[in-house]
């Protein structure tokens, strides 16, 4: 499983490729890329996106299930995806706890 | 301090409206991220992991009270509240948009600041003792030439794309606390048997993945060749210095590959071209750059304080932060005091927007309104009178600013690492974080007495591992954190580089290990009076590693 991921140019905050070639915010809304052919697909929604100046540095991750929940393999990804590991209430995993306040 | 004159105010408000103009081109595409890369970096805006990241300039970690505070509102206004102190006396904004960047550099210029040369392949900002123009065994500040060299050096036009980058530091004392061995060039002041003030060059060292010492190559350079001498070397760094990797781009490797004599010789050719010019330094030039550093005007005190002591005898936690957290001032009565910000469990450097309020009230109230950044990411309150320390402490201890721990274990240094950092391998801030609660205990941490732990990140050594008595470098072993431990670092006028003591440990256990090497030293030492480099470099690294690995 891999998805793509970039930061969005005008605040450089983490985003994934969602399913319709948007971006989303958060790593689980991301379009989970299952083969060559859907890899192929978001490749060209990732060019689109750096060519419409909305995202910069678009590139591949691995994801993984891990307790049932998809989260991304390398550590410097899930740090990505949830904010440092030091600061809680930073990142995207405050925006979580806010969301879901 | 430094007051800009109004080329330094036109060209600083210049380069904001440059920087304007790129930003508002990259945001409607007619800049591609290729194009503009290179623009932000050269005013100190990177691309870390969350956001993007600002590097602010403090020259030499100067800073007044008007400017902290501008920082301050900068953390509460665009970014999230606090701002990282770093080992080049600068600071950083960790989550600022693209988008506010501009005002943020305008604000900044506005108390003449800006984040110019905090990045790329120049000369970045000259770093120096945190207790310069103050020190006691001080001998003479080294900030006016500091100063000369970040005018030489910003926008020179010759010296824009280097191979590398390349950083210079200066110290005007014996007890160099500026580490001017690990830089490009190293700048010790001292003077010659007539009285002249000059230096001694040292060129070439660094730490990252190649950590070397710097190589002396002049005993004693006339204070009046300053510029002349500085633009030889990097003349020949530029013109003979790799560029076709940059992993041996750094003059470090060109004085290794070259040869100490055969470069010195180069330098020296350089020089004799140079020298007498234009940039031969005009006495009256370096005494008006002087006037700005002139030491405020201190009032005539008794040496010791009776207020401070007394005040020490009623309060233990006050008589232990002023037996760590002071430093021996020129003039009688007065003290420089190092404000930690290294509390037990917290980030190395972190500091929130209110405490940088409350410690620019201080300078305000008490310090002459000056502060200090030190390259071991703590702040420096440079003038004060030894009777306002007891006030000071309470109003530091009520900002979670009063740790007494200077120079000792839990005061240590640690790069952003990969909480923060795109190019790290493994986290160090939750390293430091275990390892400042492991040693919490006050008896315990002032009995092992003076440390210096450094940790990075990865092998661009940013944390200054290699130059940690004990030193822990992060890596990544097949996607998990992996910590190795280098023993025997050091900065100072002795400067060394830290062996491998032997494989790595992960983060569970790095700081067990760090225990178990602070307790050999704790058994083996002859007193408590031989610290832990003293007992390091008598020993050997044998008693650590059989205790670390078994013997």
């Amino acid at each position: 499983m891999k998805t793509i991921t970039a930061n969005r140019l005008v605040d450089g905050d983490v985003v994934w490729l969602g399913r319709n070639g948007d971006w989303v915010e958060f790593v689980e809304a991301a379009w989970i890329l299952n083969s060559e052919e859907e890899m192929r697909a978001a490749e060209e929604f990732a060019k689109a996106g750096e060519a419409s100046q909305y995202v910069l540095g678009t590139y591949a991750i691995d994801l993984e299930l891990k307790d049932g929940h998809l989260q991304p393999t390398a550590l410097k990804e899930r740090i990505r995806a949830k904010g440092p590991t030091t600061r809680l209430d930073l990142g995207k995993q405050a925006q979580r706890l806010l969301r879901s306040a | 301090m430094y007051r800009y004159d109004e080329f330094d105010q036109d060209f600083v408000d210049q380069r904001v409206t440059q920087f304007e103009d790129q930003v508002r081109r990259r945001m409607t595409g007619e800049l591609t991220e290729e194009e503009f890369k290179p623009l932000r970096l050269m005013n100190g805006l990177y691309l870390q992991l969350h956001a993007y990241m600002l590097r602010v300039a403090i020259p030499y970690g100067t800073i007044n009270a008007r400017q902290m505070r501008k920082l301050a509102d900068i953390a509460r206004t665009y970014d999230r509240g606090y701002g990282h102190f770093t080992t080049r006396q600068n600071i950083q904004f960790n989550w600022p948009k693209l988008s506010d960047t501009p005002k943020i550099l305008r604000e900044l210029a506005d108390v003449e600041m800006h984040a110019i040369q905090t990045s790329g392949n120049c000369i970045r900002n000259v770093t120096s003792d945190q207790f310069a123009g103050a020190a006691a065994d001080e001998f003479a500040d080294p900030r006016v030439y500091a100063e000369i060299l970040r005018q030489w050096s910003s926008l020179h036009p010759e010296f824009l794309f280097l191979p590398r980058k390349f950083k210079i530091a200066i110290t005007g004392a014996e007890q160099d606390r500026a580490a001017v061995q690990v830089h490009d060039i190293g700048l010790q002041l001292t003077q010659n048997e007539d009285g002249d003030i000059g230096f001694v060059v040292f060129v070439g060292g660094g730490l990252g993945r190649t950590p070397m010492v710097g190589r002396k190559v002049r005993d004693f350079l006339p204070e009046n060749d300053l510029l002349a001498y500085s633009e030889a070397i990097l003349r020949v760094y530029n013109r003979y210095g790799r560029r076709d990797n940059k992993y041996k781009a750094r003059i470090k490797i060109l004085v290794h590959e070259t040869g100490l004599e055969e470069l010195k010789q180069d330098i020296e050719t350089e020089f004799e071209a140079t020298k007498n010019g234009i940039l031969d330094l005009p006495h009256n030039e370096i005494e008006r750059i002087n006037e700005y550093f002139a030491p405020p005007s201190f009032e005539v005190l008794p040496s010791i304080s009776t207020e401070l002591e007394s005040a020490k005898r009623d309060n233990r936690d006050l008589a232990l932060f002023a037996s760590r957290n002071l430093h021996a001032h020129k003039a009688a009565g007065y003290t420089s005091v190092t404000i930690s910000l290294k509390p037990i469990g917290g980030a190395p450097g972190d500091a929130t927007a209110e405490q940088m309020d409350v410690i620019a009230d201080l300078a305000e109230r008490f310090g002459h309104d000056e502060l200090r950044v030190t390259h071991e990411q703590n702040l420096v309150l440079p003038h004060v009178k030894l009777k306002d320390v007891p006030l000071i402490f309470k109003v530091l201890k009520a900002n979670d600013l009063a740790d007494a721990n200077a120079g000792l274990i839990t005061d240590m240094i640690a790069c952003p690492g990969l909480d923060y950092c795109a190019l790290a391998n493994a986290r160090s801030i939750p390293i430091a974080q275990e390892i400042s609660k492991r040693f919490e205990e006050v008896k315990r941490k002032n009995e092992i007495g003076d440390l210096k732990l450094k940790i990075s990140g990865c092998i661009n050594a940013c944390g200054h591992h290699h130059v940690g008595h004990i030193g822990i470098l992060g890596v990544d072993r097949k996607g998990e954190e992996l910590y190795q431990i280098t023993l025997g670092g050091s900065a100072d006028q002795n400067t060394s580089i830290g062996k491998i003591i032997g494989r790595g440990f992960p983060e569970a256990e790095i700081t067990d290990a760090v225990e178990i090497v602070v307790d050999t030293y704790l058994v083996n030492r002859l007193d408590s009076e031989e610290s832990f480099i003293e007992a390091y470099r008598r020993l050997g690294d044998q008693p650590f590693k059989d205790a670390l690995y078994g013997a």
